[in-house]
């Protein structure tokens, strides 16, 4: 459970929903998200180039992140939560009749993760796979020309697109539409409002039992 | 391990239809090694029908160029006080102002520019020099002549051609890109253009042509590129 905030008064009851080795890979993944990213469009971009020449620079920095962040998801994976990291995957390779009816744009109700989150986790994931593979071809391939391929940087740039519209559409739903930003506190300090948990989330918070909420 | 410890919500019920959108993902990006350069091509040419300005917002992972230098800031093209030197086994070695440079017989072109890293940009317009031409301006090579070092103002970037790949139809000395002069990142005020070799063979910012008997490995051949870059024939393609 995260200590790290004070229980609040009982007029705004809470429920955990992510632990600190769901939050910890959260934020390793968002950061090195977003220096990969700079530092890629910086190595991609001509008129960022013009600002910021540095070519070696850029490039060390994204490569150097890029094995801090495969190293942080070993460390994750060893160091963490195992039996949570276990149960964000159950539950979110799984889609069930309500998860199909959501997709559809029909209401039903869903659990800790909506249909529309895991979905999102999922290709999440995936690009993640192939920003490794492509990344680590394109530095293979510097070195080995058996390793160097016309179509890895047509990958590597191609993940990019996709997870930067996806990165953008999270952070609208994160930080401005109105009826899902408040699942920020989630991810950040760990628990949510119970009663948005009971109309966004309502078979997850269900199975929270009444009066055992972090508190 | 046990399934759910008692405190915890049971797995939820459905199909792992998630696990297996996750392995189709991978393998679709993965088998688009194959099939994403010639479909970004295959775009890439059918996006140069359309208008210019409509081409320009969309984002184009093939027609974009990406900026390479190798020991930043790039080098400040001054026309008061450059000169492109043309030296070494020339019978009148001169240093000729951008102007004189635009003085010389004019070429112009139209080619792709293919990087080793596996980016194009297709459909390039070229203006500047033959490399003939060149020549001729410092009096002709004298005998023994057989290739030129073609020396970036970048240093240490420095890049050997022999005379006869120089002497390929499309081979230039460019100081027009795209019907303006070279920006400062595309290597003001003149590069090479070398459409049948990969990139790292077109030295932007040239200071000096030194001609010479031998070929020696340029910057990225001592770091194990092949020094005859043909594109599709050489770096493992």
């Amino acid at each position: 459970m995260p200590g790290s905030v004070a229980p609040t008064a009982s007029r705004a009851r809470r429920i955990a929903r992510f632990d600190a080795t769901e939050r910890t890979l959260h934020w390793v993944h968002a950061l090195a998200f977003l220096v990969m990213l700079g530092s890629g469009l910086v190595l991609y971009v001509p008129a960022l180039t013009r600002l910021l020449p540095d070519r070696p620079l850029a490039k060390a920095i994204h490569l150097a992140t890029a094995v801090a962040w495969l190293a942080a998801l070993v460390l994750i994976a060893l160091a963490g939560n195992r039996r949570t990291l276990a149960r964000d995957r159950r539950e979110i390779e799984r889609f069930d009749a309500d998860d199909l009816r959501w997709l559809r744009g029909r209401p039903a109700p869903q659990g800790r993760f909506n249909a529309g989150q895991k979905a999102h986790a999922i290709v999440q994931a995936a690009l993640a796979v192939l920003f490794t593979v492509s990344g680590v071809l394109l530095w293979l391939g510097e070195r080995d020309t058996d390793l160097r391929f016309a179509g890895t940087i047509v990958l590597h740039d191609g993940a990019m697109f996709v997870a930067v519209a996806l990165v953008i559409g999270h952070l609208y739903l994160a930080l401005v539409h109105r009826s899902t930003r408040r699942a920020l506190r989630g991810i950040v300090l760990g628990d949510v409002d119970a009663a948005w948990a009971a109309r966004h989330h309502p078979k997850w918070a269900a199975a929270e039992t009444p009066g055992d909420d972090r508190v | 391990m046990g399934d759910v410890d008692a405190a915890r919500p049971e797995p939820p019920a459905g199909r792992p239809l998630g696990r297996r959108a996750f392995l189709g993902l991978v393998g679709l990006g993965l088998s688009s090694l194959v099939w994403g350069e010639p479909l970004v091509r295959l775009l890439d040419r059918a996006g140069g029908a359309l208008p210019d300005s409509l081409s320009a917002v969309i984002p184009s992972p093939a027609g974009g160029w990406r900026i390479y230098a190798v020991n930043p800031p790039f080098p400040t093209f001054d026309p008061a006080t450059w000169r492109l030197r043309i030296d070494g086994l020339v019978r009148e070695p001169v240093e000729l102002t951008a102007a004189e440079l635009r003085g010389l017989p004019r070429a112009d072109q139209v080619s792709d520019f293919h990087c080793v890293t596996g980016w194009s940009v297709y459909d390039v317009r070229w203006g500047g020099v033959r490399f003939d031409t060149l020549l001729e301006a410092a009096g002709g090579v004298r005998p023994g002549a057989r290739a030129i070092d073609v020396v970036s103002a970048e240093e240490p970037y420095v890049d050997t051609l022999t005379l006869e790949q120089l002497r390929v139809p499309d081979a230039m000395l460019a100081y027009d890109m795209d019907g303006a002069p070279l920006t400062r990142e595309h290597g003001a005020p003149v590069r090479v253009v070398m459409p049948r070799m990969y990139g790292y063979k077109g030295v932007k910012w040239v200071a000096r042509l030194h001609v010479t008997d031998r070929v020696e490995p340029g910057y990225w051949e001592q770091r194990g590129y092949d020094v005859d870059a043909w594109v599709g024939r050489s770096n493992g393609f």
